[in-house]
């Protein structure tokens, strides 16, 4: 994956980031960079404020210390959080219309494709409102095949997935940074991919932000 | 942009049409505050149409108030408000879009049936016209204000008694030259001069509130 670090463009960066949240420092010195091809699993315990990094780097929590960075311009990202941000009226395929409309396009054709890569055959006409948990994090999920984004946020991917939903999931996660992209997600599971590096969060809580040299926890 | 705020446009109305109650009830509240008021003051011609003016347009104005809690709120509960605001576009076209949708739905029905209702409270025809023209001046006005207000609480849980409490101050001009307007032409005086202040007050509406409302939403 890293043969030659320097030659492989850097899609994202952070320096001495922190996050504090009703007067209780989550973490703070945390500098990252994420590269091209790299899939990143933030850890950390209930509470340690992986949700609120990834909000943050999404550009929806406001940095009030340290910097998040973009270094190429156009960089596209997609942020899936614990809310999905679908319309329960609205049918499985509606719902990804207009998801992917909001800065791009998307043919019915490429939409049933998506949502039957994501398992969902035969329910591209049923309203959101009548899948189960797991179909409706499938029906948001769909929506990363059709975005042509670089940089993957996924808040907890693998929630209320089935073991099939989970494999599948990580095969795309494989192929999206085999193709150049990068992936940031949160996860309490393992993911059983040889490239996934970890970022633990449990290192920048509280005093450790004298120790920025570290680059943002091992890798591969 | 303008594709954005189309498909924003579009979204909303096929919600709407989904869930036709939400669209019917702000305007089934306004007839029947409208109904109400006679039988409960007095059924006579000459004092419904000395009040139908401010009848009618507070009833305009509880009904607005009415749907306003919910314009941010649900897109917010299920998270695709975040969605919008990652798109690539600036959040006031976002305000802007989801407040033509909320005019549309309950501001633009009460200005069609406003001629029924005139004639239920035996308003003089002559200030139809002026009824139907201060109403499409001051609905928008009052779903632009109210859109900073909904933006505010957005996040607050039970927030809409907050918001009735910020928004109400800024709709008291709206409803007094509104109203004014329309008895000015009720007595067969020219409306002109409220007709303007109606419309400046939208103007100004147009120009603040799709940047404060949109700021509002980011925090």
């Amino acid at each position: 994956m890293s043969f030659i670090p320097s030659a492989i463009p850097e899609l994202m960066c952070t320096s001495d980031l922190a996050c504090e949240r009703d007067f209780r420092v989550l973490y703070s010195g945390l500098s990252l960079s994420v590269k091209a091809g790299e899939l990143w699993h933030v850890k950390g315990c209930n509470g340690a404020g992986k949700t609120t990094l990834l909000r943050q780097l999404a550009g929806l929590h406001p940095v009030d210390i340290g910097k998040v960075l973009y270094p190429q311009t156009s960089i596209k990202i997609i942020y899936i959080g614990h809310k999905l941000g679908l319309k329960e009226q609205l049918t499985a395929d509606e719902n990804l219309s207009w998801l992917v409309g909001l800065d791009g396009s998307s043919t019915q054709l490429q939409r049933y494709a998506a949502l039957e890569r994501a398992g969902l055959k035969g329910y591209e006409e049923n309203t959101v409102a009548q899948l189960s948990a797991g179909q409706k994090r499938r029906v948001a999920l769909a929506r990363l095949h059709l975005c042509k984004a670089d940089v993957w946020l996924l808040d907890e991917p693998f929630t209320s997935l089935d073991h099939q939903g989970i494999e599948d999931e990580q095969d795309w996660l494989n192929q999206h940074t085999l193709a150049g992209g990068a992936v940031l997600m949160t996860s309490h599971q393992e993911v059983s991919l040889p490239q996934v590096n970890i970022l633990d969060l449990s290192q920048y809580a509280e005093l450790s932000s004298s120790s920025p040299s570290s680059g943002g926890g091992s890798s591969t | 942009m303008i594709r954005f705020m189309l498909a924003i446009i579009r979204r909303d109305l096929l919600l709407v049409a989904r869930q036709p109650a939400e669209m019917i009830n702000p305007l089934v509240f306004f007839l029947l505050v409208i109904a109400m008021f006679p039988l409960g003051i007095s059924p006579e011609a000459s004092l419904l149409s000395q009040t139908a003016a401010g009848v009618i347009w507070v009833a305009a104005m509880l009904a607005t108030l009415l749907s306003l809690e919910l314009l941010f709120k649900l897109d917010h509960d299920d998270g695709s408000l975040e969605q919008l605001l990652l798109a690539p576009y600036p959040s006031w076209s976002l305000v802007i879009a989801k407040v033509f949708v909320h005019w549309l739905v309950s501001g633009l029905p009460l200005i069609l049936i406003s001629p029924l209702i005139a004639t239920m409270l035996f308003l003089p025809s002559e200030a139809v016209p002026t009824l139907m023209l201060s109403l499409l001046l001051g609905t928008p006005t009052l779903s632009l204000l109210g859109a900073i207000g909904a933006a505010l609480v957005t996040g607050v849980r039970g927030g809409g008694m907050l918001l009735t409490l910020l928004i109400l101050p800024l709709y008291v001009p709206v409803i007094i030259f509104g109203a004014s307007s329309v008895a000015a032409a009720a007595q067969g005086m020219p409306g002109d001069g409220y007709m303007a202040l109606l419309a400046a007050m939208f103007v100004f509406a147009l120009m603040i509130t799709p940047w404060a409302a949109g700021s509002a939403l980011k925090l």
